[in-house]
């Protein structure tokens, strides 16, 4: 017990440091209440609801799109052309193999999906943020008689191939994202649940 | 270990020191905390200070995030209410500590308040801390009102109604100063969403400036004390009062623990009655405002109620509106009133112990008349406690000199 | 504190009783809810469903938060609970546009969400209890609690029909017929004049359930926010402690 003029400075300090403590745990939990206020509240989540989408009658070559979470999501039925010339294009993409976390476990592989024939994508570039056009026409003129087909983003220039996977020297840093989502039957998408298949 | 500590520690001391070359950061917590002597002898009625501190600052807060998701339209606001209590993670707990907040923040001034009644606080060379502090009253009277037609309910529509058009009790200017408030021919759309405006922004804003003039006011001439003697009196060779100790460490420590038990009682409220019995969330408020059907009994919140009893009693319309406003501002009136030799109850006679304890009854029972629907018998009542009221302020010229005092010591007691 | 103090204070923390003082006259029965009991609220919920939902909206509660907080799977909710194309995300809201049922019953049925919490649990529990008949209003019954109202009474396959005592103590004839006046109850204002499926002590428990589940829905919160004051007051306590601990070791050094 360290004296001061008879002022228990030990004392002093633990008490001071202990209410000081105690404080701070308080203070962190009643700033949690603010904080969690600021997430997306069960309306938002009640919109963001998966979406259920009918591909029976997409046409191979075809892409749809939808709404989910106030996203564009397309569905693109991919012709055997079109999966074909995935496999080439190795060296040209900036991420080849999907290392980036940009899809569920079962989108990650050469064809970014669960079946190969359908392509499942959130429409938007991952470089700011605009919705890319879909130019599945290989050798496009304004694209290159090298464009195997893809998405190609007006806003900054960026390219994505069949499977939204981005090429090397664009803007755009990663692979476009693919939702979760299942399906039900055949005829059927659920985008933004999979049942914690991911 | 030792040199990283004392090498962090040094770097926080030129830290320090670079910042107080640029801006009076220590000076300011020397004058206004470590070196800022306040009277030793401080009691209960003391906390109220900094209570009335913590709960602006948590209107301010729980304001703020309420104003995330709040729509200020008469189309969406109850819905929004309504939405924040269930779909926005834990909007219940905010709206519930703004509407607690609320209540309790008139409990606490009122309490504060009556602090100055007791010691003399409001007496020179204090009359400008008063006065500001009567500012503030009214200032926070009118946040309290705009920010209650925000949920727009039945009771939010119609009390705005009511007493808008007490305005229209003015001479000559009274209905178009209506319209001007109403910005609309009724209470409307237009009405909320300028006063959600002013609620939000302009009123905080005004009271944020008007409590920092009330502290460098208070902070000028220093506190007042139960003994309302003047520490600064007896000061020793350093100039540091002989009764005085520094606010930093004792008050700022004291007031932690008062802010505790405040806390406590605040969330006895919040999580276990947040209702309050009707009185801090009325029941008619959970309909939504209906402008073609009136409650069958229009109440203001309980903080305005006394008032309200006055106004009723006064049988004349403009007659009632100036009896009200008249009830508030005679406070301004105070240090001017109080002619007694000393400041504070204790050294005062019986005369004025009855004065308080009449008044204090006419306050509480006027707030009791206020909240209930008017009948020939509480109309009578309220006019006799209306009376008493004034007279405390009226007559204390008179009494304050004719009471008799015991004398006053020179050092706290 | 002095005596004038203490009797101020008194007085000041007697002010809350003023609850206590009785409104409008009117004799409203204790609802005797427990809004803790789930199986109460479950089975509130499905008599809200099936006998209030189709005219009355209750459009700020989602099926989602019920479900989740009464502890019922969502498909229960789905197939049992909801109309045919509602989401589980969605509120309560009703089909019946408000015009017409303006028309049809002279005003909308108003929204229930918050019925509970601006009436009281009491004066609804006693509402459902007082339909009575009336030959003389479109919907053949009357209510004492809520006098001329427009809706109909609802639950009167589960309460049967009661009529007004007269002043000699016995039923008005009804043209439901008399089948075994059964008095319902020594001070009740009413006379069983067709029972229905429940007898009155089930009828009572049924609208107990109804008005418990009424009360959660106008605040879904209240199951939780007793438990998160729990946990807040015993931080303070220890906090208090502390803080209290600190202002006396401080103190020593004041005389």
């Amino acid at each position: 017990m360290s004296n001061d003029g008879g002022v228990d400075t030990s004392r002093r300090r633990f008490l001071t440091v202990a209410t000081a403590a105690v404080g701070g745990v308080g203070a962190v939990f009643g700033a949690y209440p603010f904080l969690a206020a600021m997430q997306p509240s069960a309306r938002a989540e009640a919109a963001g609801a998966p979406v259920e989408v009918d591909i029976s009658k997409l046409e191979p070559g075809a892409r749809l799109t939808v709404e989910w979470r106030g996203k564009p999501v397309w569905v693109v039925r991919r012709t055997p052309e079109m999966l074909s010339k995935l496999t080439g294009l190795g060296s040209e993409l900036r991420d080849p193999n999907s290392d980036q976390d940009q899809q569920p476990s079962y989108a990650k592989n050469a064809h970014r999906s669960i079946k190969p024939e359908f392509l499942v994508l959130v429409g938007i570039c991952t470089h700011l943020g605009c919705s890319p056009t879909y130019r599945p026409e290989p050798g496009a003129s304004d694209l290159g008689s090298n464009w195997p087909g893809g998405f190609f983003c007006p806003c900054h220039g960026s390219r994505f191939d069949m499977a939204g996977r981005v090429f090397a020297g664009v803007p755009a840093p990663l692979n476009m994202a693919v939702p979760p989502y299942r399906f039900v039957g055949d005829t059927r998408v659920v985008i933004g649940d999979d049942k914690g298949a991911a | 270990m030792r040199s990283v500590m004392s090498n962090a520690r040094e770097l926080m001391l030129w830290g320090l020191d670079w910042v107080d070359s640029r801006f009076p950061l220590t000076k300011m917590w020397k004058e206004q905390a470590s070196e800022y002597y306040a009277p030793k002898n401080f009691n209960f009625w003391y906390f109220f200070g900094s209570l009335a501190l913590v709960v602006l600052v948590n209107q301010l807060l729980t304001g703020i995030w309420l104003t995330m998701n709040y729509k200020p339209s008469a189309q969406d606001a109850f819905a929004s209410v309504e939405y924040i209590m269930r779909d926005v993670d834990w909007g219940w707990l905010i709206r519930y500590m703004h509407s607690t907040g609320a209540s309790m923040f008139f409990v606490v001034v009122y309490l504060h308040m009556f602090r100055g009644l007791l010691y003399g606080s409001y007496r020179k060379p204090r009359e400008l801390v008063w006065i500001f502090g009567v500012l503030i009253f009214l200032v926070l009277m009118g946040e309290a009102f705009m920010g209650y037609l925000l949920p727009w309910g039945q009771m939010s529509y119609w009390g705005a109604q009511v007493i808008i058009s007490l305005f229209g009790a003015v001479p000559v200017v009274g209905e178009a100063l209506s319209q001007l408030i109403r910005g609309d021919f009724v209470v409307s759309d237009a009405t909320l969403n300028r006063f959600f405006a002013l609620h939000v922004i302009a009123m905080p804003l005004v009271l944020l400036g008007l409590v920092m003039a009330h502290l460098m006011a208070l902070h000028e001439v220093g506190s007042n004390n139960p003994d309302g003697i003047e520490i600064h009196d007896n000061e020793d060779e350093n100039g540091i009062p002989l009764d005085g100790i520094a606010m930093h460490p004792y008050y700022t420590i004291k007031d932690i623990f008062g802010v505790v038990i405040f806390l406590a009682v605040a969330a006895v409220i919040i999580f276990f009655a947040p209702e309050f019995g009707g009185y801090f969330l009325e029941h008619a408020n959970f309909q939504p405002a209906d402008s073609l059907q009136t409650p069958v009994h229009i109440a203001p919140v309980w903080y305005f109620t006394p008032f309200y009893a006055i106004l009723r009693a006064i049988p004349d319309k403009l007659g009632g509106v100036i009896g009200m406003g008249g009830a508030v501002m005679i406070l301004a009136l105070l240090p001017w009133l109080d002619r007694s030799n000393v400041r504070s109850i204790r050294y005062k006679g019986p005369v004025y112990k009855i004065a308080l304890t009449l008044f204090v009854i006419s306050f509480l029972g006027l707030g009791y008349l206020g909240m209930n629907p008017p009948s020939p018998t509480y109309t009578l009542i309220a006019r006799v406690l209306s009376v008493i009221y004034f007279l405390f302020f009226l007559a204390m010229p008179i009494y304050s000199r004719l009471d008799s005092t015991k004398p006053v010591p020179d050092r706290l007691t | 504190m002095n005596i004038w103090k203490r009797i101020a204070f008194l007085g000041f923390s007697l002010l809350p009783m003023t609850a206590l003082a009785a409104s409008e006259g009117l004799h409203l029965e204790s609802a005797n809810i427990d809004v803790s009991n789930v199986q109460s609220l479950q089975r509130g919920a499905q008599l809200f469903n099936n006998y209030c939902l189709s005219c009355h909206s209750a459009k700020f509660m989602r099926y989602s938060r019920m479900a989740e907080d009464l502890g019922l799977p969502e498909d229960l909710v789905r197939n049992n609970l909801m109309f045919a194309g509602d989401k589980i995300g969605e509120t309560m809201t009703v089909a019946m546009p408000a015009q017409d049922a303006a028309v049809w019953f002279g005003k909308a049925p108003p929204d229930l969400t918050l019925t509970a919490r601006q009436r009281g649990p009491d004066w609804v529990y006693t509402y459902l209890k007082s339909f009575y008949l009336d030959p003389a209003k479109p919907t053949g019954v009357n209510n004492l609690v809520f006098k001329d109202v427009g809706m109909p009474h609802v639950l009167w396959e589960l309460q049967g029909w009661q009529a007004l005592k007269s002043a000699d103590g016995h039923a008005a004839p009804a043209e439901h017929g008399t089948d075994g006046a059964h008095d319902a109850g020594a001070e009740s204002p009413f006379e069983q004049v067709t029972p229905g499926r429940l007898t009155p002590e089930e009828y009572d428990r049924s609208v107990r359930d109804l008005v418990a589940y009424m009360s959660y829905v106008a605040e879904p919160i209240q199951l939780k926010r007793t438990r998160v004051g729990i946990w807040v007051l015993l931080f303070l306590a220890v906090f208090g402690v502390f803080a209290y601990l600190l202002k006396k070791e401080y103190w020593k050094d004041v005389h």
